[in-house]
């Protein structure tokens, strides 16, 4: 994963910032420029709150090149309380709380690394709770 | 001005491995291991998690706890730990990065075998009471490894514990502290070492008992306190074993210790150690309890402290996860084959 993309995802990847439209009070995350709500332009940064619901999840058994140490695991689709749907992998989970509308919350963790000398990648994963 | 704690949290992984388990690889006799450390099982980090996530995770409790302090309040960072993700790159950076503490912040990491922690607590208390930082974020955190059917294998366990010092709304002052430190090379791990060394079946001990009656008993003596003046107390924790003989050794008792004695159930979690005990401690504290507190560091040394539970602790205990619930609830128990993928004991071939 190129550092410098992950460097500009920091406010998102590590605080959940999101972008909330001032005229009509919609979550946008990641932020973007104009709503797809209203058409307002006006957008206000907030943190979102860390918890949500699972809507949907697969096993993902053939990885992309800098998750192949972590397959299978578990992608999820999170709806979160303020609005947004994220995509995530989720953690520390035990079978019987893979099920849609588990409620997870957001934790800090690793993504990934590039070998035992790059860097280490870390972001949001979701946590059955 | 009086300056302690205003805000803290804690963070364990929720895996587990039990002492049988680690036992029945190595042909070893578990209950004799089981009485001899006095532990039954240890915490387990996932393959995802390392200081900097659980340090994340525990600083975002204390801010909570804190009131919902504005993180750009917080002028320096320390993070006390021996199995920094990083060698070179503070985890302090990424952890304030995270929290939104940045960029108006002095950062870094502190390492002094278990006691680093500790450290941490103590320079950020000095900051404040200095007037040079508003609030100053510490914590104890590790991930640290035993070699593979060494006692350590046993003990080394994972957690964080974090606290946020300041001047207002104090949860706990802190009274006074006491530092003692001397050259007694009980424990080490060279530069580009996998596994620590230490030189004894179970590490430490006269370094361990030598240097916490040193700091604990000069600080009782410059406080003018003894034992019963307090409600807690909590000691360093390599084991279940020596934080209670060490606090009764000093003439504390069980009813003090007990609550902030982690190890039979967490294990070794270095320099998160006493700090999480602490957090245990302040999750159940009534205003106006005295608590002492000692950390140990292998090389060696101990920071001790007095703190006095403020008013405002009841509002505050309830607002993030209690540490005896992360410690007992909601647990994911390990086999060894699991464990030793998660923790990377497994050797595999180039490029698989
Ligand atoms: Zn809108």
């Amino acid at each position: 994963m190129p550092t410098a993309r992950g460097w500009r995802e920091y406010p998102q990847r590590y605080r959940y910032e999101a972008a909330v439209c001032k005229k009509c009070n919609k979550w946008h995350f990641p932020p973007r420029l104009i709503c797809d709500e209203c058409k307002g332009q006006e957008f206000e940064t907030k943190a979102m709150k860390r918890s949500g619901k699972i809507l949907t999840y697969t096993t993902i058994r053939v990885p992309p090149a800098p998750f192949k140490d972590q397959a299978p695991y578990l992608v999820a689709v999170v709806e979160m309380d303020d609005g947004p749907r994220l995509t995530m992998m989720v953690t520390d989970y035990r079978d019987k709380e893979l099920k849609i509308g588990q409620r997870v919350k957001l934790e800090f963790r690793r993504l990934s690394d590039d070998g035992d000398a790059g860097t280490i990648n870390y972001g949001y994963k979701a946590v059955p709770v | 001005m009086t300056v302690g704690i205003v805000g803290y949290g804690a963070h364990l992984p929720r895996h587990r491995i039990k002492v049988e388990e680690i036992a029945k690889v190595w042909g070893a006799d578990a209950p004799s291991f089981k009485k001899g450390l006095g532990l039954v099982e240890k915490s387990v980090p996932a393959p995802d998690e390392d200081v900097i996530t659980l340090s994340v995770e525990a600083a975002r409790n204390a801010l909570v706890r804190a009131g919902n302090l504005d993180p750009q309040k917080i002028g320096c960072i320390y993070i006390g730990s021996e199995s920094h993700p990083y060698a070179v790159k503070p985890s302090g950076t990424v952890v304030g990065e995270a929290i939104g503490a940045f960029p108006g912040c002095h950062v870094a990491d502190f390492e002094f075998a278990c006691k680093a922690g500790s450290e941490g607590m103590f320079v950020a208390y000095g900051l404040v009471k200095a007037g040079l930082v508003e609030y100053g974020l510490a914590i104890g955190a590790d991930t640290s490894q035993g070699a593979p059917g060494d006692a350590l294998e046993y003990s080394a366990a994972a957690g964080a514990a974090a606290y946020i010092m300041g001047s207002k709304n104090i949860v706990a002052s802190i009274d006074h502290t006491y530092s003692f430190t001397t050259d007694t090379p009980d424990f080490w791990r060279r530069e580009y070492q996998h596994y620590p060394q230490h030189a004894g079946r179970f590490t430490g001990e006269p370094a361990y008992f030598r240097t916490v009656m040193g700091a604990s008993q000069t600080l009782l003596e410059q406080v003018g306190m003894k034992p019963a003046d307090f409600q807690w107390a909590v000691f360093h924790q390599p084991n279940g074993k020596f934080p209670m003989r060490v606090g009764k050794m000093l003439g504390f008792t069980t009813k003090q210790m007990e609550q902030g004695w982690l190890a039979p159930r967490l294990g070794n979690t270095y320099s998160g150690a006493s700090p999480l005990g602490l957090t245990a401690i302040l999750d159940v504290a009534k205003p106006g309890d005295k608590i002492f507190m000692c950390s140990y560091g292998s090389g060696s040394g101990s920071d001790a402290f007095v703190y006095t539970v403020t008013d405002r602790i009841k509002e505050v205990q309830g607002l993030a996860p209690l540490t005896t619930d992360m410690l007992d609830k909601n647990k994911i128990y390990l086999e060894y084959g699991e464990y030793a993928k998660f923790r990377h004991k497994i050797l595999k071939a180039e490029g698989v």
